[in-house]
């Protein structure tokens, strides 16, 4: 089942497209990561599936019917250019957007409570936004946008102006969301998180969708049969190899090596390893991947090309 | 419905907790009751009582002179060497000259002081010497003496009476309240315009609007700002009304005695160098037509008809034209908000709106305070952009409910609508977009973007 479905969603402005026909499916309880380079439409596509803006052509589905504007009760937006009321106090602000988002004022405080304790920040209650650091106003923005329980939550660039610590606290919070119920969409430059997070990808380039699915399988199939080895001592085991395994690397230390060796499309994986077993021992043995970063800016420049 | 209620609350409670607004909300009445009381107080005062000492050479000034509360005569003999040394010594201070010539054409009399004299002490000087020397001229050549001369003096006053409610009126009266009206819109539109404008941008630049956007639509974030900013200005416009009122009556009542004096004095004494305070307001001369009704008289008739002016309807109306009108422009000033990136930026989307105002004020205190019911008062005052002004400066003089009011408040309230749909469309896109200056041409592209 999916949460969100969009259908050939196309959004012009004068004198530029968009997004154009852009098609996508996010997985209901599921980490949906929205990736592209800047400019390439991500922010429209979010703005649409928020009904801040309607497309021209082409529809949203939201749990499989046309979205409404009651839905966005169940949405939780946290933009990339987001602020807060600066002469605002942060616990009356925190009332104001989460009653906006339809909580009572009750409810709203008994929540706000809650996630304040969570992320030990109920000292901050009665200080005004101007008085709080960039990073300390994003864990507010963070604890409003999830505060209503939405069914959706759509995250852009979460973790910019956050220390380590934070980031660590927050990845944790949004897999939690996640095991509760909650989909996530996830636009984010940051593909060490995404690999680490997402379970879906979409890669908009250009207003185009030119890359979409499971991220494991899409690592899987940018894979260039690269296989990292680690064996004992450091033998020549370039001679010991059919030619055409290519050794890309070679790392070794008194007692270990470790290689890394490109395989042609026609072997399988056992091949290289009935090669080297009888030869030398072979301590681990794994394919390499691509990373989200490399397949990112590999397929980014093919399509440019 | 809920979600707009929350941001005029928002919007309004934040406002009226600034500091700023409690300080001009307290000091406002204070500016405004200084404009009346300080003229009051000033005048109240004695400035001591100069004396002037008179050397006549024709002889035909002796003991001519009216003495008034700060002029008082001394008929000297000296001559004007002498006169001049023993000035220094005395208190006195100045010598008027008036040099021995026919008298029939006299060229100048002279003062002479060590501290220059004030205008309206020249000009009393002037006036009493050629008023003497024309009674003189009128008995001499043609014999007719002070007693006939007033006996053939003529006052009349006008009286305005409405045929209809046989009410009396004083055009002075309408005169100020429209001025005073049309100035309160002008400044009103203006204040929280602005502020709403101002309103639109802090969202902007604080990047909040994105993620209010995401709960409630684009119009209902600028309508809540409109009401709620409308809210604030009602608030202050009654606290000043209220604050205005005790401090001009307490300060009447504590000065009542005085003021009655000075009002006396005003009148009896006529010395034309002198500010009546109505005078400070622009209103024109109100004594001339007046002196023959005595001073008590008049000034009680004037206030009748001050008490007398039916003030529901100029309220009522008031109240009608500076909503409507501050909702008009509200929405313009919006959207001119929300098309900018930061304060410097609104300088040419400003003008288009500022034009209409600035020019109803202009015409409107310039020509149509004096012509309340011309034609062009009246097309101005069914124009939307200039008939929240204009039309506070007629009401005061009366005018038609069925022909001028109601079209003109009909044709208000479709302007507003009209506004505030162009803004919103304006409005829904501008917020959204950063970093870019943005020309006429890109806004009107703006109004046919899909929702």
């Amino acid at each position: 089942m999916n949460l969100i479905q969009a259908e050939n969603v196309t959004k012009r402005f004068a004198g530029h497209t968009a997004l154009d026909k852009v098609s996508l499916e996010v997985p209901d309880q599921s980490i949906f990561g929205l990736l592209g380079p800047n400019g390439a439409g991500k922010t429209t596509l979010i703005r649409i599936i928020n009904m801040i803006t309607a497309p021209d052509e082409g529809q949203i589905l939201f749990s499989g019917r046309p979205i409404h504007p009651p839905d966005i009760a169940q949405i939780g937006y946290l933009p990339e250019e987001r602020g807060l009321y600066k002469k605002m106090k942060v616990g009356e602000q925190a009332l104001y957007l989460a009653q906006l988002k339809g909580l009572s004022k009750h409810q709203a405080q008994a929540k706000l409570r809650e996630w304040f304790e969570k992320f030990e920040i109920s000292s901050w209650w009665n200080k005004k936004v101007e008085e709080l650091s960039k990073g300390m106003q994003q864990k507010v923005q963070f604890v409003v946008t999830v505060l209503h329980e939405p069914k959706l939550l759509i995250f852009d660039e979460p973790f910019s102006g956050f220390d380590p610590i934070n980031v660590s606290i927050l990845k944790e919070e949004i897999l939690r969301l996640k095991d509760n119920g909650s989909t996530i969409i996830f636009s984010t430059h940051n593909m060490a998180s995404v690999e680490e997070l997402c379970d879906n990808i979409a890669l908009i380039n250009k207003s185009k969708k030119i890359l979409e699915g499971r991220v494991m399988d899409i690592r899987k199939q940018h894979g260039s049969n690269t296989f990292e080895v680690e064996i004992s001592g450091n033998s020549d085991i370039d001679k010991m190899l059919d030619p055409s395994y290519k050794i890309l690397d070679i790392q070794g230390s008194s007692t270990h090596t470790i290689l890394k060796i490109r395989t042609m499309d026609h072997h399988k994986p056992n091949d290289l390893l009935s090669q080297l077993i009888g030869k030398v021992q072979v301590h681990s043995y794994r394919e390499v991947l691509p990373t989200m970063n490399d397949i990112f800016i590999d397929t980014v420049k093919s399509a440019q090309e | 419905m809920r979600k707009i209620w929350l941001i005029i609350q928002r919007e309004y409670l934040t406002r009226v907790k600034k500091r700023s607004f409690v300080v001009m909300t307290f000091l406002g009445p204070i500016l405004m009751a200084s404009v009346w009381i300080v003229p009051l107080l000033l005048a109240s005062r004695t400035e001591g009582t100069k004396i002037v000492e008179v050397l006549d050479e024709t002889g035909l000034f002796y003991e001519q002179f009216k003495e008034t509360n700060e002029i008082k005569f001394t008929y000297i003999t000296e001559d004007l060497q002498t006169a001049k040394q023993n000035l220094a010594k005395s208190d006195d201070f100045a010598i008027l000259h008036i040099p021995r010539s026919e008298y029939t054409t006299p060229k100048a009399f002279y003062l002479y002081s060590y501290k220059k004299p004030g205008l309206s002490m020249k000009m009393y000087l002037q006036e009493s010497a050629n008023k003497i020397l024309e009674n003189k001229k009128l008995e001499d050549v043609y014999g007719i003496d002070e007693e006939t001369l007033a006996s053939v003096k003529s006052n009349i006053s006008l009286v305005v009476e409405d045929i209809e409610t046989s009410k009396k009126s004083y055009t002075e009266i309408s005169w100020a309240l429209g001025f005073i009206g049309g100035m309160l819109i002008y400044f009103f539109i203006f204040m929280y315009g602005s502020q709403v404008m101002r309103g639109v941008i802090e969202e902007k630049t604080n990047r909040i609007v994105e993620v209010i956007v995401s709960s409630v639509k684009p119009i209902q974030l600028m309508l809540g700002k409109i009401v709620g900013i409308a809210m604030v200005g009602l608030t202050q416009f009654l606290l000043w009304i209220l604050l205005t009122l005790a401090i001009v009556t307490s300060f009447t009542a504590i000065y009542a005695d005085q003021i009655t004096k000075y009002k006396m004095g005003q009148e009896t004494v006529a010395n034309p160098g002198q500010l009546f305070p109505s005078d400070a307001m622009g209103m024109p001369d109100t004594q001339k037509g007046l002196e023959s009704l005595s001073a008590d008289e008049n000034f009680s008739q004037m206030l009748d008809v001050f008490f007398s002016i039916n003030y529901g309807v100029i309220i009522w109306t008031f109240l009608f034209f500076f909503v409507g009108g501050y909702l008009l422009y509200a929405a313009l000033f919006a959207a001119i908000g929300s098309a900018v990136d930061n304060e410097a930026d609104t300088q040419q989307f400003m003008l288009p709106v500022t034009i209409p105002l600035v020019f109803a004020i202009v015409v409107g205190l310039s020509f149509v305070l004096n012509n309340p019911d011309g034609s062009v008062a009246y097309w101005l005052s069914l124009i939307p952009l200039t008939s929240p002004i204009i039309m506070m400066i007629r009401v005061p003089f009366g005018v038609n409910i069925y022909t001028d009011l109601i079209p003109s408040m009909v044709l208000l309230v479709l302007g507003f609508l009209f506004t505030t749909w162009l803004a919103a469309k304006v409005y829904r896109t501008g917020i959204l977009m950063y970093g870019k200056k943005v020309s006429y041409k890109e806004l009107w592209k703006w109004l046919t973007y899909k929702a």
